[in-house]
Order: structure tokens, then C-alpha cells, then sequence
């Protein structure tokens, strides 16, 4: 199947690049001779790229791309090009990269040559090399590398470097594009990325979702709040993809918040937290889901961004989602974009013209930025047009009117005439005008521009309609007009109105005829038909006069060259001449063509717009454009809106840069943390269901999470159990409750604030600590907070410098996996911290490393390989010589993770094997080294490091959870720590130190509020 | 999203192509070489055009027609958004943007394009950032590189593109510190025949160029920001500063940036600087006219209007015009069909008056309306609005940089029908 489908392709691009060198000799021909014959040219190329020199390399890369850029073929150079894949010259293999892009999918086979190369660059340390390896390696369109990339991106997706992870976001869609059968695997990716808290990812992996997969909106809901909260940070263009993704999601997921009797309780806060306002009933008044609301509140700021799609997006945001007395915000943003470039006008007034059908009341107070200049081009002028007329009301339809005049007198006369029927539509939809407009559109008829007078009788033929017996002057003098007129339309509408109203005008319409007698064969078509039909009409009411005529016309016509009107001609001969064979049509004639017609709607062209959601390229060109998404109509009643809360950890990370594993890690190496978001799980399904089953429900998932839970545990189970069900008491609350402000990102960059507030009680966490630190572990601490915080529910902290280390006071026993026995070839090996000084040096955390051989062998030279590959400093073990079959041995290292939460990766070795390792260090608390100071100096140290260095988050807890013991507990469990003996009774400090010479100390208040 | 672009002049010569995914026809491009031609104008080209399995968005600017070719659904103010800023990024790194610097420059033409987008989604598109990354070419530079051996491209990855503020670049030092602000002021404004004021505004921006070291954290206070209507600020402007205290608090770009823009509506009074008398009138017989214009000043707040030149676009019957004028020089393009006057400073003792008579096609009749003038000018130290800056403070760093504020006011789209 696959082959099959190369060869397919093959087949498309042999014909394509025949297509195109045949296009390339086309243009060579027409550039004339003074360029050199593309062969000989190419020729010269080939020796300079094998050349030794890199200058020579680089110069004929440039050329190469200058021929790229102007479309001519260089696809004969690819063996000597694809050589210097691997150049040293960093703008050397970029323009490789550039060339291998262009032709990989003309030159499959030759392309394969380079993946290695790539492949190799996925694992660089630098991380600009890893993610424009993956670049191209993805860009690169052969089949057959399907699996290759599909590993490379599952690799990048967990990278380190967000810009790494960004890539891989973009990659997702270049494959799948690529081969859609990858699609559930890609999927998989998108999920994980989705959860990604970096703003750098966020923009580009919605794009993916929205190429991929845009009907998994599942996939959304746990991410919701965080895209909303990050939405002000992420770069502009992402901006736009998750505001139009947005919009999506929120019309499947709440209530139409555009109900007549909507009453809206905007300011309260506590609606907004409360848990009992997310119920809304269809009886009640209409509350605003808080998500709901989020959203929309999160948007606002960008009305202000410079970027037009930004501001035009929120616009569509708003006009899709809020209150219909909120709309009028956008409206200054909107009328802002009309100073901006020509086609940005365009596309604005396009959506402007939408919304000012349905919504006058928005855009009427700048109705005069919608005044046209003679400067503008021609469609931005009718687009004014158009704005201008939906805008007209009685109270300003004088002052447009005023405004039209000038523009019926414009040079550009497609525009005037365009003024004309607006002119008209003014007329027929506000009343009180229509006679002043009909009075000036009798004026323009002795205008001298014949487009004018043609668009006008046009238009007065329509206007007429609505009340011919007072106009019958209008009528006669359009008679008179008649000569002069040569535009078939206008002609053919003033004969209809004859024959409409031949009664009004007895004495001119026959004479009408007889000159139409005269001329009718030069005549248009469109003007012999209503020839045709005056004739009929004439006869019908005044055959005395007109009997001789009507035969010579029909006559005339029955000879016609064109079908159309020999056609007519007979169906009115059998119709108003009565003979033997004429059956009883023939009695209706008159009933039939004398019936009265309704007058014809005059209607903007934007009428019918607005089933396209604004904004979208369907919109400007009113069809449905490929891949446009529907937005569907609100839901009667909201989905389940608990799907959408997340656990607090994820929470906390959520506005930060930088590391995306902090909270996770700390899963893996917290038993209670584990126990935790269990619990979140289960209390998130529990807040849907009665508060009857509540209790029943809790005990159950309770019994869960002990049962995962017994081996990691040292408490005893009834305190244990005791201690849960209060966490989930309050966990329950929790996401309802808890509201996290941050300062903005730019300040955050020295110090972090973080305030989590609640409706019982308040708890302080500050941190304090170096720039140096700041830098490097910011995002992790942040997480120990928050976890800490969650923990307990209310504790204050503080950081702190001392110089004895002390002993820990804790020791977890958990230990870690390093290596599994499969991949290690029967070797397994498992670490745990110790949370020792480190005897091999004082910036190094020592680590307890347990090897065990589970194969039939013996493994022989154990040892750890000496090139480290990121740049941290490992203390070694000393070489185990020989480790029998199930047996296992415990050694002990250093490494040096400088104040960092990268991993450590280094080889293992085996007599036979090398096998890379990584120690990811869970969380920034087993970095730390406790230390022993008193009181006095710890205050001390602290008023050294507040303003800038500190960080603070307040908290829920429990007040069985504030004793001391169980604070201390927690907290050692979580982060190498020591305690200070205060003197203050409700204050816990600790203190502890980085290994590095970073100093710091953490200070724990109780503060039950 | 955008899957290729092209370049064409204004001749119709496809001069650049580049494409992010797989390679499309430049034959495509006909159907933009079609409605190019029924447009007549370049102006008037449609902006989005639908073909058989393409849609062409399109941006016309500096006499080149950005072409790009969407195959699927996505907002077209994204592209029309992402061609203007490549359009801007070429004119920052070579001065202009034509065609025949774009020529000249392809491969780091190509470099940028590269870089801007992966895969149709822009990737990089902060001045800053790109720099880093591709450093614009100097003189020096290219004769260094020729030499050595050396390269444009940047080897790590700039530092903007991970940190929170994308764009500024890090490590930034100069021996001079010195933060420059323009305020430029233009007034759009519509004048009738009369010289009423139809309708009056005034767009603003402050333009910025701040060379300080490392990273300075400025905010810039006005002294009556209540006069600022609707605001657009660019991403370094701290939102919720400007909501709660109204002063504009940033981290500046390195280099010259706009700041923010601003308008002032209607509703408060605009002062339009200058008057303009205009009789200009067409004879039913023997096919010429007359045309007499005089200038004035009104409410120049004191200040000298300097660069007044008056561009009237004439009916397409008028062949030539035989005029005097008090001051300046004028100047008839019969091709086309542009009167333009070139006043200079306007001096209230003596006012400027051009004066003369039109020739007409002979046998064509009159034209119907009076063409409207447009108005360029000029006004030094003056802001019109009265919008003052109260001053710059700089956080964060320890020297004391120099600190400029200009303010100029422009003519906009000022036009007095007639």
C-alpha cells in the first residue's frame, strides 16, 4: 500500500518538475541571452561545492538559493549539495536545509542520505541545533521516514527547551499532513503538549489541534483556565489560533448568555468562586459560568494589540460569546483598525458591514469614520457604502443622504452608481424619505453621465413599484427620457414601467411603442423581452390603438435570432390573442400579466453573512472555504462544567516559563502527593453527583487511594485515614475556591508573589532567595509551594542564610528507577537521595545508587563512562568489577546539579553495553541541605533577602492540620529541611541551604485567620 | 496556513518565490495577474481572490505585490498581518523595500523568510529576535565575511525567544544611553466646499528609539492622558498599569520601535491648522476653466506650517493647466492627471495663491464635479492635540541615560472637498 503510494507520488512529481523545467525554459527564453545556459552554469556550482574551501561552499550555496528564489530548477545538484549536510559552517547547512527542503521530495532516495545526519543533531546539547534538525527533518516530505519522525517527535515533545517542544508542535502537523494514518499516534502528542505550561508551546500546539483533531474538544477541557490565563502572554499569532479555538469550544460548552430576561451579576466574586453559582437551573436568572466569564475577561486586554488579527479576533470573540450589552466594547478597537493598511480596511469593513445589519445601535456614533475619501480604492469605498447605508435611521438619515449627494457627483463612476442604490435602499427602508429621494434620483436623471441616469431609473423603477399612482409625472418624464437613454438595463426597466403602469400613462406608453417598433431589431435582448411584454400589456388595456403595433412587434419576434424571445413571442401570442384554439389561459391574459407585483427588497449584501463565523476567510468571500468549522449553536443546557477543573499543582506552574515537569516529578516521588491527585480525580467526579451520595462516595475513593498508597506510607492508617478525609473535604472546595493572582511576567522576574486566597483562612508561604536561584529553579519552588500549600492549609514561609549544615530530619525511603532490567541488557539499577552532605563536595547532593543484575550472567566492569554529556559535574563510583547473577549491590555518588532541576544524563557501562541514564531530580526540596543557626541570625538573614528575593502564597488548611508535628511532617517529607526552635509560639522556621553558595532558609508561619 | 509566497513588481514580474510546504505552480499566480489587470489601479486589486483550490491573499506595498497562497481556512487579517510585517522586517534590514534591494539581498531574504515561518505559522517575527539570529548586512560586515570566512547567521539561540520578553534582545550595551520619543500627531479630516469641518480627527503615535543597556524598565507618564480616546500599545506596555494609573510602563525593544498609538475623536474639538480658499471652476464652452486656490493659516497655536504642498487629482479632461502661484512651485502631470503644489512654509503676511487657467479636451463635455484637494503640512514642536509628556523614569538600571521627547504634528488624510 505504501509503495503504492510512493510510486503515486513519485509519478505526480516526476510530471511536476517536467511542468516546471518546461516553465523554466519558458522563462529563460523570454529573459534573453544574456544569462548563461542553466547546465554549464550548474556545472561551475558543482566544482565550487566539492571544493575544500568553505568560502567557495558558502558562495555557491548563495547562488544556488538566488536560483531557488527565482523558480529555476537546481535539482541536478542535489548529490553535491546533500554532501555538506553536516558542514561546520552554520549558514552552510542552513542553506543546505534550505535546498534539501525545496527538492528532498523530488530526490527521495538521495534524501534518505542525510537523515542520519539529523537524526544525530536530535540528541546536540545546544538546543537551536536539536529543534532546526527537527525542523527540517520534518519538512523533509518522504514516506518512508514516517517512523522516524514520528519518534522524533514523540522525543522532542518531552524535550526541555520549550522552543524544542514549540518545534515539535509545528512537526506534528508537517507529518500528519504527510501521512493522516499517523493520525492517533499524533493525537497522543497533542495531548501531552496541550498540558504544556510554557507559553512559547501554546500558540503552536492549538494549531496542531486545530489541524488534527478539532473535534476532540475533550481534549480542551482540562486546559481551559490555563490557555485563558496564559492567552496575554503567548506571542501574537498564537494569540489569534486559541482565541478562534476558543470561540469554538465555548459555544458546545456554555449557555447562551443572550436570553431577553438575562440578568447579569457580574462584580460579585463570590458567584464567580462559588461553587453553588455554577448550577445554573433554566428556571433561574441567567448566571455567567465563571469559565465563561474568564474567558471573556482574559480577551479584553488584547482589544489593545497592535497586531490587527489579534484585535480583529477578540472582536469575533466577543460578538460570538458575550452579552449583547457588553458588545460595544469592540467597537472603538474596530473603528482604530480603519486607520490601518488598505487590505486591513478591507477585511474590517467586511465584518463591520455584518455586524451593522444586526446591530445599528454599535457602530452609529462613528458613523462619520465611515465617510469616504476620493483617496480610497474603489472596493473600500463601497464596502463605506454599504456600512453607511445599514447604519441610515431616521435621526441621521439627513446628514447621509447629505453625505451621498457628494458622493453621486464622484469621478469614480462604478462608485456613483453604487451610491445610487444605496440612495434607493435608504428610500425604501426608512419611509419618511422616500419621496426626497425619489425627488433627487428624478434630478440625477438629467445627469449627463449615462451610467448615472441608468443606475437611477434602476433605481426609481424599484422605488416606484412601492406607490406608482402618485407618481405618474415621474413615469411620463422617464418617457421623455427614453430617447436619450442607451443602457439596455435602463431601457428595459423604463418599458416595464410603461407597461406596468400603462394606465397611469394612457397617452404615452403607446407612443412608446411605436418608437420600440421602429428600433426593435438593434435592440438588446433584455430590452426586446420587455418589448415584448409592453406590447402585450398595451394591448390588453387600450387595443384599440396599439393592435396593428403589438402584431408587427410579435411578428418581429416570432423571426428573432435568439430562442428566448421567440419563445415569449409565441406564449403572449397564444395568450392575449384570442383564437379557436386559445383555451381558457386565454380569458386570465389580462389577470395574469396585469397582476399586481409586490414591490422587490431592497437588501445589503451582507444579509446573509453572518451564518459565517467573523473573522474567517468563508466570511470575506462568503462561501465556505476548505477546512472553515462551524460554530455550532449554544447548547440548551451546559455540559457538565466540572470537567474543566484541574488539579491546584497544575494550576501553580500555569503562568511560568521553563521547566513543564516540576509537578510531575513530584507525583512520582511524593507518595502523598499521589494520594492527592487521586483524590482530585475522584472529588472532581463527586462534586456532580447529590450531596447524599457525597459521604458514601468519599469513603470509597478513600479505600483507593490507601489501598495505592500502603507501601509508601509510615503513618499509622487510622491517622492516616483521619487526615485524608479532611484533605477532601477541602480538596472539594478547593478548585472552586482558590484564586491565584500573579504579578506580571515581567516582574516576576525577580521575584515571585503568589497569593492564594480563600474563604476561610489565609496562609503565607514567602520564599526568599538569590537572583542566581531565581534563575534556575523559580518554576520548581513555586510547585513545592504550592504543594506544601496544599498540604496543610496554612503556613508561612520564609528563606534564609545559615552556615552548619545539620542532620535532615527526615529520610524518604522511596527510591527511584534509573534503569529497567530490559533495557539493561539484565543490569537494573534504582537511586534514592540521601539527603547527606555530600562527602565528595559541597555543591554536590549525594545519591544512593542500588545495581542489581537480574540476568543468568555475570556482568563484569560496571562503571560510569567518563564523558558526561550535559555539562554537570558527577562524582563516580569506583568501578564494581564483577556483579553475579541476582545479585545486587549499593554504591554512592555526587552529582552536581547546580541549583538546577535538569537532569543529570550520563552513561553506564558495562563491560559490553553502554547505557545513557538520566537522574531527573523531583523537585527543587532534595537540592536543598538543612542547617543549623539560631533564632537571632536566622531574622537576621531573612531581613537581608526581603523586596525582591521574596515570594509569597497564602493558603487553606485544616485546623486539625496546624499543629506543629504535622506541619513539620509534611514539610520534611517534601523538601530537605531543618527546623529553628522559635519563640513565638504559632511560627515554624526552618532553615536550610542550597550547596551552593546560595544561601537560603525557609521560614513557616501559622496564621489562623 | 501560508503555504507559498511570491514577490511581483509592479510590471507583472514574478521576481521571489518561496514555499513552506510542498512546492506550488507559480502558475497560480495568473489568477492574480487576472484581477490585477481588471483592477486597472494597483490599489484596487481585491485583497483575497478565490481560485479553483487555492485563495490568494495579497498586500500591495512599495510597488511589490506580496502574493501568498492559502489552501485552507484561516483569518485573512493573520496573513494580510504576518505579509506587512515581512514588509516592515526587509525595510528594517536594508533600509527600503524594493525590489531592487530585495534582489540584491535574496539569500538573506531567504534566511528571514526561513525563519519567520515553519510550516506556514510564523515562528519569529521580533526585529530583536531575528537579529540575533540573521544580522542585517553592513558594508563592513559583507567585507569582513568575504575575508574571514565568516557568516550572518547567529550559531545559539537568541535569548528572546525563551524568556518572557521576546522582544528584547539580552546583553545589550552601549557607552552612550539615550531613550528618544516622538510624539507624531496626524489630523484626518474632511472639509467641505464651504470650509465647514465634515469630520475631524487625530490619529497619534509615539514613536520610540531607546538604545539602553541592559534591561531598563521605563515608564512614561503624561501629564493629561485623559485626552487619549482608544489606545494600541505595543506588547512590551504593561496593560494593567495603563488601566489602573494611566502611565505607560514597558521594557523597551532595543532600537527603534512604535511605542503606542492613540486617537482622539471627534468629540473634542480638533484644530484644523490652516484654511483653504478654492474656486476652481469648468467653462461650458471653449473648453477650459478657471482654478484659483489660496492657503491660510488658522490654529497654528504660534507655530509655523511648514511643508504645505496641495495635490489635486484633476478630471481626466483636463490637459493642461497654465497657472502662477505667489509662492512655491507647481507642477501638472498630464499622464496622471496630478496638480501638485509645492508651498513650503506658510507665511501669515504673505499668503500663498495659485491662480490660472485649466485647458480642456476640446469637445468633451465638462466635468461633472470639482475635484477635491488634498492636504499635506506640517507642524514643528507642536503636538495638536495638546497631549504633553510629564516625564520618563528608568528602573532597574544605574546610569542615567539621556532623555528626549519631539513632538511634530502631520496632515493625515486631510481633503477639502470643493
Amino acid at each position: 500500500m505504501r509503495n503504492a503510494l510512493v510510486s503515486a507520488e513519485n509519478l505526480q512529481l516526476t510530471l511536476k518538475s517536467d511542468f516546471s523545467s518546461e516553465e523554466q525554459a519558458l522563462t529563460n527564453n523570454h529573459s534573453s541571452g544574456n544569462e548563461e545556459k542553466p547546465s554549464r552554469g550548474n556545472e561551475d556550482l558543482k566544482e565550487m561545492l566539492e571544493s575544500n574551501k568553505e568560502s567557495l561552499k558558502l558562495e555557491a550555496m548563495k547562488r544556488i538559493v538566488g536560483l531557488i528564489a527565482k523558480g529555476k530548477n537546481a535539482y541536478e545538484l542535489f548529490p553535491a549539495v546533500v554532501k555538506n549536510v553536516a558542514s561546520k559552517n552554520i549558514e552552510l547547512k542552513k542553506l543546505v536545509y534550505v535546498y534539501l527542503v525545496r527538492y528532498a521530495e523530488e530526490q527521495q532516495d538521495l534524501a534518505l542520505l542525510s537523515i542520519s545526519t539529523f537524526q544525530r543533531a536530535l540528541k546536540d546539547p545546544n538546543q537551536l541545533i536539536r529543534a532546526s534538525a527537527l525542523r527540517v527533518l520534518s519538512s523533509i516530505r518522504v514516506p518512508i521516514i514516517v517512523p522516524i519522525m514520528m519518534l522524533a517527535i514523540k522525543e522532542a515533545a518531552t524535550d526541555l527547551s520549550p522552543y524544542v517542544r514549540k518545534t515539535a508542535a509545528h512537526a506534528i502537523q508537517k507529518l500528519y499532513s504527510l501521512d493522516p494514518d499517523q493520525k492517533e499516534h499524533l493525537i497522543e502528542v497533542i495531548e501531552k503538549l496541550l498540558k504544556d505550561k510554557s507559553t512559547l508551546v501554546a500558540g503552536s500546539v492549538v494549531m496542531a489541534f486545530e489541524e488534527v483533531c478539532p473535534d476532540r474538544i475533550d481534549l480542551i477541557h482540562k486546559n481551559y483556565r490555563k490557555l485563558c490565563n496564559l492567552l496575554v502572554d503567548v506571542e501574537e499569532w498564537g494569540q489569534v489560533v486559541i482565541i478562534h479555538m476558543l470561540t469554538r469550544y465555548a459555544r458546545t460548552q456554555f449557555v447562551s448568555p443572550w436570553r431577553e430576561d438575562a440578568v447579569f451579576d457580574e462584580n460579585s466574586e463570590k458567584t464567580f468562586y462559588d461553587s453553588e453559582g455554577r448550577r445554573v437551573d433554566q428556571s433561574k436568572p441567567y448566571i455567567m459560568d465563571p469559565d465563561h466569564r474568564l474567558l471573556l475577561r482574559n480577551t479584553k486586554p488584547l482589544l489593545q494589540s497592535r497586531n490587527t488579527a489579534v484585535v480583529m479576533a477578540v472582536s469575533q470573540l466577543y460578538w460570538h460569546l458575550a452579552p449583547k450589552h457588553e458588545l460595544s466594547i469592540i467597537t472603538k478597537s474596530l473603528v482604530r483598525l480603519l486607520r490601518s493598511h488598505r487590505e486591513v480596511q478591507y477585511i474590517v469593513l467586511q465584518n463591520i458591514a455584518t455586524m451593522s445589519i444586526q446591530r445599528k445601535g454599535m457602530f452609529e456614533p462613528f458613523m462619520k469614520s465611515f465617510y469616504v475619501r476620493s483617496t480610497d480604492a474603489t472596493h473600500i469605498k463601497t464596502l463605506k457604502l454599504e456600512i453607511l447605508t445599514n447604519l441610515a435611521n431616521e435621526a441621521n438619515i439627513s446628514t447621509i443622504l447629505r453625505e451621498l449627494q457628494t458622493y453621486v457627483k464622484s469621478q469614480d463612476k462604478a462608485f456613483a452608481a453604487a451610491t445610487i442604490q444605496a440612495i434607493g435602499r435608504c428610500a425604501t427602508n426608512i419611509s419618511e424619505v422616500t419621496d426626497t429621494c425619489l425627488n433627487g434620483l428624478v434630478l440625477l436623471l438629467s445627469n449627463r453621465d449615462e451610467t448615472v441616469v441608468a443606475e437611477s431609473v434602476v433605481v426609481i423603477k424599484k422605488l416606484l413599484q412601492t406607490q406608482p399612482s402618485q407618481h405618474s409625472d415621474i413615469i411620463k418624464h422617464m418617457a421623455k427620457l427614453f430617447d436619450s437613454i442607451t443602457v439596455p438595463m435602463a431601457r428595459a426597466s423604463i418599458l416595464w414601467l410603461m407597461g406596468e403602469y400603462c394606465e397611469h400613462v394612457p397617452k404615452n406608453a403607446p407612443d412608446v411603442l411605436r418608437k420600440m417598433a421602429k428600433t426593435f431589431i438593434s435592440e438588446e435582448d433584455i430590452v426586446k423581452l420587455q418589448t415584448v411584454n409592453l406590447a402585450a400589456k398595451l394591448y390588453l388595456s387600450n387595443s384599440k390603438q396599439t393592435k396593428l403595433l403589438t402584431q408587427y412587434i410579435l411578428n418581429l419576434g416570432k423571426y428573432d435570432q435568439n430562442y428566448d424571445i421567440r419563445d415569449r413571442t409565441r406564449f403572449i401570442r397564444q395568450l392575449i390573442v384570442p383564437n379557436e384554439k386559445s383555451g381558457a389561459l386565454s380569458r386570465y391574459a389580462r389577470r395574469i400579466l396585469m397582476a399586481p407585483k409586490p414591490a422587490p427588497v431592497l437588501q445589503s449584501a451582507f444579509k446573509d453573512r453572518d451564518r459565517f463565523q467573523l473573522g474567517t476567510l468563508s466570511h470575506t468571500l462568503n462561501s465556505q472555504s476548505n477546512g472553515y468549522l462551524e460554530l455550532s449553536d449554544w447548547p440548551a443546557v451546559a455540559p457538565d462544567q466540572s470537567v474543566r477543573i484541574v488539579e491546584v499543582v497544575e494550576l501553580a506552574g500555569a503562568p511560568l516559563l521553563g521547566k513543564s515537569k516540576p509537578g510531575k516529578s513530584a507525583e512520582k516521588f511524593y507518595s502523598d502527593s499521589e494520594e492527592e491527585e487521586e483524590e482530585e480525580g475522584s472529588s472532581s467526579e463527586d462534586s456532580s453527583s447529590s450531596s447524599s451520595e457525597e459521604s458514601e462516595s468519599e469513603s470509597e475513593s478513600e479505600e483507593n487511594s490507601d489501598d495505592s498508597n500502603k507501601s509508601s506510607s509510615s503513618e499509622s492508617d487510622s491517622e492516616k485515614k483521619k487526615k485524608t478525609l479532611k484533605n477532601k473535604k477541602l480538596q472539594q472546595q478547593k478548585p472552586d475556591i482558590l484564586n491565584i493572582t500573579y504579578l506580571p511576567p515581567q516582574i516576576i522576574q525577580k521575584a515571585l508573589l503568589l497569593f492564594i486566597m480563600t474563604k476561610f483562612f489565609s496562609i503565607h508561604i514567602v520564599l526568599a532567595f538569590s537572583n542566581q536561584f531565581v534563575a534556575n529553579c523559580r518554576c520548581s519552588l513555586l510547585c513545592l509551594c504550592v504543594f506544601l500549600a496544599c498540604q496543610f492549609d496554612a503556613v508561612s514561609w520564609h528563606v534564609r542564610v545559615s552556615l552548619q549544615a545539620s542532620f535532615p530530619v527526615f529520610v524518604p525511603e522511596t527510591s527511584h528507577e534509573l534503569l529497567h532490567r530490559m533495557t539493561g541488557k539484565g543490569l537494573s539499577a534504582q537511586y534514592r537521595f540521601t539527603r547527606q552532605p555530600c562527602i565528595y563536595g559541597n555543591s554536590m547532593v549525594s545519591l544512593q545508587l542500588t545495581l542489581s543484575n537480574s540476568s543468568d550472567q555475570a556482568l563484569e566492569n560496571i562503571h560510569i563512562s567518563e564523558k558526561s554529556s550535559t555539562g554537570q559535574n558527577i562524582h563516580r563510583f569506583n568501578a564494581i568489577e564483577r556483579l553475579e547473577p541476582q545479585a545486587s549491590v549499593t554504591v554512592s555518588m555526587g552529582v552536581d546539579f547546580n541549583d538546577s532541576t535538569q537532569a543529570a544524563n550520563f552513561q553506564l557501562c558495562t563491560k559490553e553495553d553502554e547505557l545513557s541514564v538520566s537522574i531527573q531530580p523531583p523537585a527543587v526540596g532534595e537540592l536543598l541541605l538543612p542547617i543549623t543557626m539560631t533564632e537571632a541570625d536566622f531574622t537576621k538573614e531573612q531581613g537581608k533577602l526581603l523586596g525582591m528575593n521574596e515570594s509569597s502564597a497564602t493558603i487553606t488548611m485544616t485546623p486539625e492540620n496546624i499543629s506543629s508535628q504535622s506541619v513539620n511532617r509534611k514539610v520534611v517529607s517534601v523538601a530537605n529541611l531543618g527546623v529553628i526552635p522559635s519563640s513565638q509560639e504559632n511560627i515554624h522556621r526552618r532553615c536550610l541551604n542550597l550547596t551552593k553558595p546560595t544561601f537560603w532558609n525557609v521560614i513557616k508561619k501559622t496564621n489562623c485567620s | 496556513m501560508i503555504h507559498s509566497l511570491f514577490l511581483i513588481n509592479n510590471a507583472g514580474d514574478l521576481f521571489l518565490e518561496k514555499h513552506w510546504k510542498s512546492v506550488i505552480s507559480r502558475s497560480v499566480c495568473d489568477y492574480f495577474f487576472e484581477a490585477r489587470e481588471k483592477a486597472v489601479e494597483p490599489d484596487n486589486v481585491p485583497p483575497v481572490i478565490r481560485t479553483p483550490h487555492h485563495y490568494l491573499i495579497n498586500i500591495y506595498r512599495e510597488k511589490i505585490f506580496f502574493v501568498s497562497v492559502i489552501q485552507t481556512e484561516v483569518p485573512p487579517l493573520f496573513v494580510i498581518e504576518f505579509l506587512h510585517r515581512v514588509a516592515e522586517t526587509f525595510q528594517d534590514y536594508f533600509g527600503e523595500c524594493s525590489e531592487t534591494t530585495i534582489k540584491d539581498n535574496v539569500v538573506i531574504v531567504y534566511e528571514l523568510l526561513e525563519e519567520m515561518l515553519d510550516n506556514g505559522f510564523p515562528l519569529a517575527t521580533e526585529s530583536n529576535i531575528l537579529k540575533e539570529l540573521i544580522r542585517p548586512p553592513t558594508i563592513l560586515r559583507s567585507m569582513v565575511n568575504t575575508i574571514t570566512g565568516s557568516s550572518n547567521v547567529g550559531e545559539t539561540l537568541p535569548t528572546g525567544q525563551l524568556s518572557n520578553i521576546p522582544w528584547r534582545r539580552a546583553g545589550v550595551k552601549y557607552t552612550n544611553n539615550e531613550a528618544y520619543f516622538d510624539v507624531v500627531e496626524e489630523i484626518d479630516a474632511i472639509l467641505d466646499k464651504s470650509g465647514t469641518t465634515v469630520f475631524a480627527e487625530i490619529q497619534g503615535v509615539i514613536d520610540a528609539c531607546v538604545k539602553l543597556s541592559g534591561m531598563p524598565d521605563l515608564t512614561l507618564s503624561f501629564m493629561n492622558p485623559r485626552l487619549l480616546d482608544d489606545v494600541s500599545f505595543h506588547p512590551c506596555v504593561r496593560y494593567k498599569r495603563w488601566e489602573s494609573e494611566r502611565v505607560i510602563s514597558f521594557i523597551p525593544p532595543d532600537g527603534n520601535f512604535q511605542l503606542m498609538s492613540y486617537h482622539i475623536s471627534a468629540q473634542n474639538l480638533v484644530a484644523i491648522p490652516i484654511y483653504v480658499k478654492q474656486n476652481i471652476s469648468f467653462f461650458e464652452t471653449g473648453s477650459s476653466g478657471r482654478l484659483d486656490i489660496a492657503v491660510g493659516p488658522k490654529q497654528t497655536m504660534g507655530k509655523t506650517v511648514e511643508c504645505l504642498v496641495v495635490t489635486v487629482h484633476m478630471p481626466k479632461v483636463v490637459l493642461s493647466a497654465n497657472l502662477s502661484a505667489t509662492q512655491g512651485t507647481y507642477n501638472y502631470d498630464p499622464v496622471t492627471k496630478i496638480l501638485l503644489w509645492d508651498i513650503g512654509k506658510l507665511n501669515p503676511q504673505k499668503l500663498p495663491n495659485l491662480k490660472g487657467s485649466l485647458s480642456l479636451q476640446s469637445g468633451a463635455p465638462k466635468p461633472e464635479e470639482n475635484p477635491s484637494l488634498n492636504i499635506d503640512l506640517k507642524i514643528q514642536q507642536l503636538a495638536i492635540s495638546g497631549l504633553k509628556v510629564n516625564r520618563l523614569d528608568m528602573y532597574g538600571e544605574k546610569y542615567k541615560p539621556f532623555k528626549g521627547v519631539k513632538y511634530v504634528t502631520k496632515a493625515g488624510k486631510f481633503q477639502v472637498r470643493t
